[in-house]
C-alpha cells in the first residue's frame, strides 16, 4: 500500500513537472512574439521614399538616395529626388594620372555620385578608375587646354543626357543639392553660366576655375562651336579668365549666383578661410578680384553654399559629414529658400508637411 | 491504470496552472524594475544609454511636444583656465549661447571676460550651481572650452529621461573598476545627481571640495568617486547604431582614422549623425562647427522633427 502511495506521488509530480514545462514554453513563445523590439530611432518613416520607375532616367553614376538609409529613416528626400530628375547636372572633374588615387578618389567616394552623371578627366585614359583621356600632357600650363577639350568631349558624348555642364577639381567640394536649387530658377536654353564671379579683366567678370562653374546647355553648344569657328582660341593659359574672356565674346551671361539673401555659394577656398575675420589678409589679391562686395565671417556662406576649393581628402569628408549627416535636431533654421517654381507647380505629389517645413 | 492517469493529469493541471502564476509575477516584477529604471543595476561592464526610440515619441501630441521642447532647461558650466582665453571668447560667442543659460567659471578674473570665480574644480562647480540655480535648471553640461557641443541634440537625446532620476551621461571610460566620464566629451548631470552629490559633499573623506583626494587622480575621475558614494553611476551615451554623441576627440580626427581604419566607409563610419559634443578643437574650428551645424546644409533635404528649437536672439552665427 505505502509504495503504491509513493507511486502516486511520484506520477503527480512527474505530472505536475511535465505540465510547468509545458506550459512555460509555450507562454515564453507566446510573449516573444509580444516583447518590444530592440529601440531604434530609425523606423519606416510614414513619408518612405517611393522607389518608382522614374529611376530608369538615372544615368551611370547615378545617387543612390537609399545608399545610407539606415541612418537617415527620419529624413525625407522627395524635394531632392525632384529636384535630381528635373535640373540634370553633368559634372566633370579635372584631374591627372598623379591624382587619380591622391586626390579624385576621395571627389569619386563623395560628391561624385550626386550628379547626375560624372566623369574624371585627364591627360591620359585610365579604364580602372575610370578616367577620360584628353591627349594633352599635364601641368598648370595644359589647364585651358584640358578644359577646351573636356568640354568638346562632353559635349559630342553627353549633350542630351543632362541640362547643366559642371567643371570641377579634383580639390573641389560641391553640393549638388544646392546647385540644383540655384540652377532650377534658369532655362538651360538660355546662355548663361555661373561660379564664384570675379571682376577684373573681363567686362561682365568671369568665373574662378577652383570654385568650379557651370555653363547651361545653349552655353556649352556655343562654346564648343566657338572654337571650331575661331571666335575662341586658346588664348591663354590661365583657365578661368580665357574661358571668361570667350564666355563674353559668345554672348553668354554671368550668372550672379548669389543666394536670395546676396550671401555667396560658389567659394575659392575652404570655409575656414572665409568665416574667420582677417584669416585672408587685407593685402591678398582676393579682397580686389572679388565682382560683389567680399564678405568675411558669418555673411561669408549661404547656408545653401555650392562649392569650396582647396579641399584636401580630410576635409572632403569632413563636409561630406556636415553636409549630409550631422545635423541640430529639431532646429529651425533661419533661412528659409523658397521652393523653385517648377516644383511648386507639382506639389500635389508632395505631402504638405514638407512643403510647410520649407517656407 | 485510469487512476495513474487521470493523477497524472492532474499534476500536469497543477504545473501548469503553477507556471502561469509565475510567469505573471515574473512580469509584474519586470515592469516594476523598468519604471524605477534598469540602470539601478550595476554590472561591471560599461553602461550603455540610448537616444530616444521614434515610436515612442510620435505617440506624444503637438502641444506636447512643444511643451516638452521648453521643458529641457540645460545649464551649461565652462571651466576655463586664464591661458584659454581665446577659446573662452569663441565658447562664448558660438554654442554657448544655445544653453538654456551658460556661466564660466575661472579661477582668475579675466579683464572684459564675467566668468564666475572659483578654483577650476568641476565638484565644486556643481556645488555652486545647485545652490543658485536648483529650482530653474533640470540638466547640467560641464565642459572644458575646447569642445563644442550640439544643445539641441542634447536635449534630444534626453527627451525620454527624467531629470528626477539620478543620471550622469557622457563619453565614459575605465579605470580599473571605476567607470567615469571623460570631462573632455563633457559631463551631463540631472538635478537628482547634483542633489546627491551636493549632500555628499559635507563628508569630506568621500568628497572634499577642495583640491584633490589624491594628486594623481584626475577631476573626472573624482568626480565619479564622489558621485558613486552617492548611488549615481556613469553612463555612455550612445545612438541608435551603438555610436558614441559624446566624443573625446574632434571631426578631423575621427575622419582620418576612418581613412586608414575604414577606408571605403570613411563617413558612414565615422561618427553619430546626432553627436552631441566633439572636443580638441582650436578657436578657428569652433566657428567652422557654427556654420557647418546651423547653417550649411543640402536642399530639399527635410527632417520630421518632434521638437522645436527656434534659434537663438541676437545672434548671427547661427
Amino acid at each position: 500500500m505505502a509504495s503504491k502511495s509513493w507511486l502516486n506521488i511520484l506520477t503527480f509530480l512527474c505530472g505536475s513537472a511535465v505540465g510547468f514545462v509545458l506550459c512555460s514554453q509555450l507562454l515564453s513563445i507566446l510573449l516573444e512574439e509580444q516583447k518590444d523590439i530592440q529601440p531604434s530611432i530609425l523606423h519606416n518613416d510614414p513619408h518612405a521614399r517611393h522607389s518608382d520607375d522614374s529611376e530608369q532616367n538615372h544615368l551611370e553614376g547615378q545617387m543612390n538616395f537609399d545608399a545610407d538609409a539606415s541612418q537617415h529613416k527620419d529624413e525625407n528626400t522627395d524635394i531632392a529626388e525632384k529636384l535630381y530628375q528635373k535640373v540634370k547636372i553633368l559634372c566633370w572633374v579635372m584631374t591627372g594620372p598623379q591624382n587619380l588615387e591622391k586626390k579624385a578618389k576621395h571627389v569619386k567616394a563623395t560628391w561624385a555620385q550626386r550628379c547626375n552623371k560624372v566623369l574624371f578627366m585627364s591627360s591620359e585614359e585610365n579604364k580602372d578608375f575610370p578616367a577620360v583621356g584628353l591627349k594633352t600632357r599635364e601641368g598648370r600650363d595644359q589647364l585651358y587646354w584640358k578644359t577646351i577639350k573636356a568640354f568638346q568631349y562632353v559635349h559630342d558624348h553627353y549633350l542630351e543626357d543632362a541640362d547643366w555642364f559642371m567643371k570641377a577639381d579634383d580639390d573641389t567640394y560641391v553640393i549638388l543639392d544646392n546647385l540644383r536649387w540655384l540652377l532650377s530658377k534658369y532655362n538651360p536654353e538660355e546662355p548663361i553660366y555661373f561660379g564664384r564671379r570675379f571682376k577684373p579683366y573681363v567686362k561682365q567678370g568671369y568665373m574662378s576655375g577652383g570654385a568650379g562653374y557651370v555653363l547651361s546647355k545653349e552655353a556649352l553648344k556655343r562654346f564648343v562651336e566657338a572654337f571650331k569657328t575661331d571666335k575662341c582660341t586658346h588664348s591663354s593659359s590661365i583657365e578661368d579668365l580665357a574661358l571668361g574672356r570667350c564666355m563674353e565674346i559668345i554672348n553668354v551671361e554671368a550668372g550672379d549666383s548669389r543666394d536670395t539673401t546676396g550671401k555667396e555659394t560658389f567659394h575659392p577656398f575652404v570655409p575656414e578661410h572665409h568665416l574667420i575675420k582677417g584669416y585672408l589678409p587685407r593685402t591678398f589679391w582676393y579682397w580686389n578680384y572679388n565682382y560683389y562686395p567680399p564678405v568675411e565671417g558669418p555673411g561669408c556662406c549661404s547656408d545653401l553654399a555650392v562649392s569650396f576649393h582647396y579641399v584636401d581628402p580630410t576635409t572632403m569628408y569632413e563636409l561630406e559629414y556636415l553636409v549630409y549627416h550631422l545635423r541640430p535636431y529639431g532646429y529651425l533654421y533661419r533661412y528659409q529658400p523658397a521652393l523653385p517654381e517648377k516644383i511648386l507647380k507639382e506639389q500635389q505629389n508632395i505631402p504638405p508637411l514638407i512643403l510647410n517645413n520649407l517656407h | 491504470m485510469l487512476s495513474e492517469s487521470s493523477l497524472f493529469l492532474k499534476g500536469v493541471l497543477l504545473g501548469s496552472v503553477f507556471c502561469v502564476l509565475m510567469t505573471m509575477l515574473g512580469h509584474i516584477k519586470i515592469d516594476y524594475g523598468k519604471r524605477t529604471h534598469h540602470h539601478e543595476r550595476h554590472h561591471l561592464q560599461r553602461h550603455h544609454l540610448q537616444a530616444p526610440n521614434k515610436e515612442d515619441i510620435l505617440k506624444i501630441s503637438e502641444d506636447e511636444r512643444t511643451e516638452l521642447s521648453k521643458s529641457f532647461r540645460v545649464y551649461c558650466i565652462i571651466l576655463v583656465k586664464p591661458k584659454d582665453v581665446r577659446l573662452w571668447a569663441a565658447v562664448k560667442e558660438t554654442w554657448a549661447k544655445h544653453c538654456d543659460k551658460a556661466e564660466f567659471f575661472s579661477s582668475e578674473n579675466v579683464k572684459v571676460f564675467e566668468s564666475v570665480n572659483m578654483e577650476t574644480n568641476d565638484i565644486k562647480a556643481y556645488k555652486y550651481a545647485f545652490d543658485k540655480y536648483r529650482d530653474q535648471y533640470n540638466w547640467f553640461f560641464l565642459a572644458h572650452p575646447t569642445t563644442f557641443a550640439i544643445i539641441e541634440n542634447l536635449k534630444y537625446f534626453l527627451l525620454k529621461k527624467n531629470s528626477s532620476q539620478p543620471f550622469y551621461l557622457g563619453h565614459t571610460a575605465k579605470s580599473g573598476d571605476l567607470e567615469y566620464v571623460s570631462v573632455g566629451g563633457g559631463i551631463v548631470l540631472s538635478i537628482e545627481s547634483i542633489k546627491r552629490l551636493n549632500s555628499l559633499l559635507s563628508i569630506p573623506e568621500k568628497c572634499p571640495e577642495k583640491g584633490r583626494m589624491v594628486r594623481e587622480v584626475s577631476e573626472d575621475k573624482q568626480l565619479a568617486v564622489c558621485l558613486k558614494y552617492a548611488g549615481v553611476f556613469a553612463e555612455n551615451a550612445e545612438d541608435s547604431k551603438g555610436k558614441d554623441v559624446f566624443n573625446t576627440k574632434s571631426v578631423g580626427i575621427f575622419i582620418r582614422e576612418a581613412m586608414t581604419n575604414h577606408p571605403n566607409q570613411v563617413v558612414e563610419g565615422c561618427c553619430s549623425d546626432m553627436a552631441i559634443t566633439f572636443n580638441g578643437l582650436t578657436c578657428n574650428q569652433m566657428y567652422v562647427m557654427m556654420y557647418g551645424v546651423y547653417h550649411l546644409r543640402a536642399f530639399g533635404h527635410v527632417f520630421n522633427d518632434v521638437l522645436v528649437f527656434l534659434p537663438v536672439n541676437g545672434s548671427d552665427n547661427d
